[in-house]
C-alpha cells in the first residue's frame, strides 16, 4: 500500500468482515486513506464496495476487523454517529427532502436555536450559515429555495454543502455522476478538487473508470469481497484495472447457449418510437430465439423505453409490431394479451405482491386464462398445479409455495417468482429490466439459464442491464442507448470479447457518459 | 418547467383561495345580508371548532397519517366535562378535559407507533371505543354544562366571540410549531420520506406519536368550544366530525400523502365549508341538499389535490433528454 501523503492516514481499515444471512460477502478488506487524498474504489457490482462503505458510513455494523479514524478506534453506530465523527456518505439516491428548503435540509435534526435553548429555530442564523456553505460549493441559490426545484446537479452540491456543514473530514461519493449532465459533472469535479485542498479526504466510487483515474490519487480494486489492488493511480493502467476487476473469464459465469436466433419474421419490431423528453426514434427488431441486450448508463432512457414498449407510459409517435401485427392500443393489458411480458427494474415496488403467497403471485397475470364459465370462476386446482410446475421450472426454494409469502424469500428467489409468473403465459416477447440486480452469483446463473431456455423455446428476449459483462455473456446483439436514443448496435459474436469489454468499460463508458 | 405547467401549478396551488373568493362573491351577490360583518363573524364562530380540530388533523396528515377518531374523542371529552366536572371552575375543568383528549391521542399514538397497527385501522377502532365509552357514561342522554361554561361560550372580547379567540390561540401555536421549531420541520420531513428522515437521524416514531397527541388535544379543545356554544351535547355530538375536519385540511391544500400543506390553508378550508353552509341557509336552500352540496365541494377539493399531486409527479420525473 502506498500513500501519496507522508502523514499518518486519516482512515485505516483492517480485516473488515461482513456476512449477510450466513454468507460472508466481505473477506477481510484492508485499505487506508491519507489526509486530503482522493481514493477511488472500483469493482464490479457485488464486489463489496457498497457493503464496505455502508459499514464506514454507519448504515450497518461490521462482523469483524477494525477501522481507525485519525488513529482512534472508530465504530459508528448509526449514520448520524458517522457524521458526528466527520464521515459523510453521499448516497447515489440523494437523501434530501424535496418539500423542504435548502437551509432546512442542511440543518434538519440540528437547527440553531433562538437564544440557544428555546425550541424555536433561529431562522436567520440557519439562512446565513447556509448562504456561506452554498458559496463554498459555488451554488448561487437562495437558501430558502425548496430542494424540489433544483436540478440533479444542484442537489448533489447541496449534499456536499450538507457534508461541509457537519465539518466532514471524509466524504464518500457513491456513483455521483450517473444522473448529472456533462457540465454538472465538471462542476462537481472542480468542487471535489477544492475539497482536497481544504484537507478533506474523498472516497470516490464509480463505474466510470476515466473519472476515477482523473480524480483519484490512489485506486483500490475490490473483487468478491476482498481487495485485489491498492496502488497509486499512475501505476494502474486501464488494462490492468479491468483485468483486476473482472479477474476471471466470462465463460464460466454464463451457461452455454444451445440455440441460435431464428430467421424469419421478427417477434417484435419497433419503428420510430418517440416521446418528447424521454426517447427519440427508437427502432430495432427482435428475432424469435434472440437475446437482445440494452446497454447504457443509468438515466440513458433504457427503463423508460421498456415502460413505453409495455404501455406503462405514453408515447407520442411510432409503432410497436408484435408477430407482424401492429399494436393499435399500447396498454399493459393489450401487451399481455399479445404475448408480451415485462420484468420491472423494481421488483418490490412493481413486480411482486409481498404479502401474497408464491402461488398467488405466479397465478396473478394468468387468472383470466383459468377462468371458467360465464361467471369467470377461477379453476383453482389446475391453476395451482400449473403454478407449481412453473415454480419448479425456475427452481424456487421455498418449503410451501402455497403458503410462503413472497416477502420471506431471498432476493434471488423473489426474482424467480416474478419470472415464473410470466413463464406461465408462455411469452413471445420478454422484456427483462435488470433481472439480476442485487442477487447473488448462484441465483444469477439460474436466471441466465431461464433466459437461455426462453430463447431456445423461441421467445424474443430484451435484456436491459447495467453490467456489460452480463450482456456480453448472454446476448446475440447489444444496442447502446444514450440520452433516450440508440447510439450503436453491436453483434456480440463479431467482437473479441476482451476487446469489447475493454472498449466498453473504458472508452465506451466514457463516450456514453459524454 | 414550461410556462403552462407553472401557471397550472400556480392555479392549483391557490385553488382553495380562488374557490373561496368565488363562493363569497356568489353568495354576496345572491343575498345582501351575506356580506355583513355580523354574518362573517358568525361564520367564523361557527367554523371555529372544526378549524381547531382540523389544525390537529393537519399535523397528522402532514406525516402521511390519518385520525378518524377525532369526533369520538371530542364527544368523550365533553361528555366527561358535562358529567363529572360540573362542579369544577373552568380554569380546572378545561385543562382536565384537554388532558382527556391528550390521553386519547396518546392511546392512538402508542398503538400506531408501538404496536405498529395502521393509523386508519387504529383510529377506526378507537372511534368506536371512544364513542361507545361516551354512550356508556351518558346512557345516551344529553349532557348539559354549567352556567360558567355557557357564559364563556357567549362571551366576546373586543366584539370577537370566545370561539374565535380559541381558534386564534390554537392557530398561532400550531403555526409557530410547524414553521419555527425543529419538530415542525421534522413533521414535514417524515411526511415526505419516513425512511430518509430516519437516515437523517430523526426519531420518526417520536414524531408520529406526537402528531396523534396533538390531534387528541385539538379534538378536546374543539369539543369544549363547540359544547360552550351549543350548551348541550347529545349522543350525536361530534358524530362524523372527521369528515368536515379532513375535508377542511385537504381543501386548504394539505396533501393526504403527507409532506405538503399547512395550518393557514386548513383554517381557510374550515371557513370555506362553513361559508357554504351559511350561504345556503341565506338562500333558503332545501336543507336536505346541504350534504349533497358540501360533498360536491369536498370532491372538488380532493380532485384538485390529486391533480396537483399528479402534476407535481410529472414535473419531477427524471428527464432523459432535453428537447430543443
Amino acid at each position: 500500500m502506498s500513500l501519496s501523503n507522508s502523514q499518518a492516514p486519516i482512515l485505516e481499515i483492517r480485516g473488515l468482515r461482513k456476512s449477510f444471512s450466513g454468507v460472508e460477502v466481505l473477506h477481510g478488506v484492508d485499505f487506508s486513506l491519507g489526509h486530503a487524498q482522493a481514493l477511488g474504489l472500483v469493482g464490479e457490482n457485488g464486489s463489496g464496495k457498497s457493503t464496505t462503505m455502508n459499514i464506514l458510513g454507519g448504515v450497518f455494523p461490521s462482523d469483524g476487523g477494525t477501522m481507525r479514524l485519525n488513529g482512534r478506534e472508530y465504530v459508528p453506530t448509526s449514520p448520524r454517529d458517522a457524521r458526528a465523527n466527520g464521515v459523510a456518505f453521499i448516497h447515489q439516491e440523494l437523501n434530501l427532502f424535496k418539500n423542504l428548503s435548502i437551509a432546512e435540509n442542511l440543518f434538519l435534526g440540528d437547527f440553531p436555536r433562538l437564544g440557544g435553548k428555546w425550541p424555536l429555530i433561529n431562522r436567520r442564523a440557519a439562512l446565513k450559515r447556509t448562504a456561506e456553505l452554498l458559496a463554498l460549493v459555488d451554488l448561487e441559490l437562495s437558501p430558502s429555495t425548496p430542494v424540489g426545484r433544483l436540478s440533479q446537479g444542484e442537489r448533489q452540491l447541496v449534499e456536499v454543502a450538507k457534508a461541509l456543514r457537519t465539518e466532514a473530514r471524509i466524504i464518500i461519493f457513491d456513483e455521483p455522476t450517473t444522473s448529472l449532465t456533462t457540465r454538472e459533472t465538471e462542476r462537481l469535479f472542480e468542487i471535489i478538487e477544492r475539497l482536497k485542498t481544504q484537507n478533506i479526504a474523498i472516497i470516490y466510487i464509480s463505474h466510470i473508470l476515466g473519472d476515477v483515474r482523473r480524480l483519484c490519487d490512489d485506486i483500490v480494486v475490490l473483487r468478491d469481497g476482498a481487495v485485489v489492488e491498492a496502488l497509486p493511480t499512475e501505476m494502474l493502467t486501464p488494462e490492468r484495472l479491468i483485468s483486476s476487476m473482472v479477474g476471471r473469464t466470462i465463460d464460466q459465469l454464463f451457461p452455454p447457449r444451445t440455440s441460435r436466433p431464428r430467421a424469419g419474421e421478427p417477434v417484435l419490431t419497433v419503428q420510430g418510437l418517440s416521446q418528447p423528453g424521454v426517447i427519440k426514434d427508437i427502432a430495432f427488431t427482435l428475432q424469435p430465439g434472440e437475446v437482445l441486450g440494452v446497454s447504457g448508463l443509468m438515466g440513458a432512457g433504457r427503463s423508460e423505453m421498456a415502460r413505453i414498449l409495455f404501455g406503462l407510459d405514453p408515447h407520442a409517435k411510432g409503432d410497436i409490431i408484435v408477430d407482424g401485427q401492429r399494436l393499435d392500443e399500447v396498454s399493459p393489458r393489450a401487451c399481455i394479451a399479445r404475448g408480451m411480458a415485462f420484468l420491472t427494474e423494481d421488483r418490490r415496488g412493481e413486480g411482486l405482491l409481498m404479502e401474497a403467497s408464491v402461488t398467488d403471485n405466479i397465478a396473478l397475470p394468468s387468472l383470466i386464462n383459468y377462468a371458467r364459465g360465464f361467471a369467470y370462476i377461477v379453476d383453482g386446482k389446475s391453476l395451482a398445479g400449473d403454478a407449481r410446475r412453473a415454480s419448479r421450472t425456475v427452481l424456487i426454494n421455498a418449503h410451501d409455495i402455497d403458503r410462503t409469502p413472497a416477502k420471506h424469500l431471498s432476493g434471488g428467489n423473489q426474482q424467480k417468482v416474478v419470472i415464473a409468473k410470466w413463464l406461465l403465459r408462455n411469452p413471445r416477447v420478454f422484456i427483462l429490466d435488470e433481472p439480476t440486480r442485487g442477487i447473488d452469483v448462484g441465483a444469477k446463473y439460474e436466471v441466465y439459464k431461464i433466459i437461455n431456455q426462453l430463447a431456445a423455446d423461441g421467445a424474443g428476449v430484451l435484456l436491459i442491464s447495467s453490467e456489460l459483462e452480463e450482456l456480453l455473456g448472454m446476448c446475440d446483439r447489444i444496442l447502446v442507448m444514450r440520452r433516450g436514443e440508440i447510439r450503436s448496435m453491436h453483434q456480440t459474436s463479431a467482437f473479441d470479447r476482451e476487446l469489447i469489454l475493454k472498449s466498453a468499460m473504458w472508452d465506451g463508458l466514457k463516450e456514453i457518459a459524454g | 418547467m414550461t410556462t403552462s405547467h407553472s401557471l397550472r401549478l400556480l392555479a392549483l396551488h391557490f385553488a382553495p383561495l380562488i374557490l373561496f373568493a368565488a363562493l363569497i362573491a356568489f353568495f354576496g351577490i345572491q343575498s345582501e345580508r351575506f356580506l355583513t360583518i355580523a354574518n362573517l363573524i358568525n361564520i367564523l364562530t361557527q367554523s371555529s371548532h372544526v378549524a381547531i380540530i382540523a389544525i390537529g388533523m393537519t399535523f397528522v396528515l402532514l406525516v402521511g397519517g390519518i385520525d378518524l377518531s377525532v369526533g369520538a374523542n371530542m364527544y368523550l371529552a365533553v361528555a366527561l366535562l358535562g358529567l363529572y366536572l360540573k362542579s369544577f371552575p373552568a380554569v380546572l375543568s378545561f385543562p382536565i378535559t384537554i388532558a382527556f383528549g391528550l390521553a386519547f391521542g396518546v392511546l392512538n399514538g402508542l398503538i400506531i407507533t408501538q404496536l405498529r397497527v395502521a393509523a386508519f385501522i387504529t383510529t377506526l377502532a378507537t372511534l368506536f371505543v371512544g364513542r361507545g365509552l361516551a354512550i356508556y357514561c351518558t346512557g345516551t342522554k344529553g349532557v348539559f354544562f354549567n352556567q360558567e361554561i355557557l357564559a364563556i361560550g357567549r362571551a366576546a372580547w373586543f366584539g370577537v366571540p370566545s370561539g374565535i379567540w380559541a381558534l386564534a390561540a390554537v392557530f398561532i401555536v400550531a403555526f409557530v410549531v410547524l414553521r419555527q421549531t425543529s419538530f415542525g420541520r421534522e413533521v414535514y420531513a417524515v411526511g415526505a420520506d419516513a425512511e430518509g428522515a430516519a437516515k437523517a437521524g430523526i426519531n420518526v416514531r417520536r414524531v408520529l406519536f406526537a402528531v396523534y397527541c396533538i390531534a387528541g388535544v385539538c379534538a378536546a379543545i374543539g369539543g369544549i368550544v363547540s359544547a360552550s356554544q351549543v350548551a348541550a351535547a347529545y349522543s350525536t355530538f361530534g358524530l362524523q366530525k372527521e369528515f368536515p375536519v379532513i375535508a377542511a385540511a385537504v381543501l386548504g391544500g394539505t396533501s393526504l400523502f403527507g409532506g405538503r400543506g399547512g395550518v393557514v390553508g386548513t383554517v381557510l378550508g374550515s371557513v370555506l365549508i362553513q361559508t357554504v353552509g351559511s350561504g345556503l341557509v341565506m338562500l333558503n336552500a332545501n336543507p336536505y341538499a346541504y350534504p349533497l352540496i358540501i360533498s360536491v365541494i369536498i370532491f372538488v377539493a380532493v380532485f384538485i389535490d390529486s391533480q396537483r399531486t399528479a402534476l407535481l409527479a410529472r414535473l419531477e420525473r427524471r428527464k432523459v433528454r432535453v428537447e430543443a
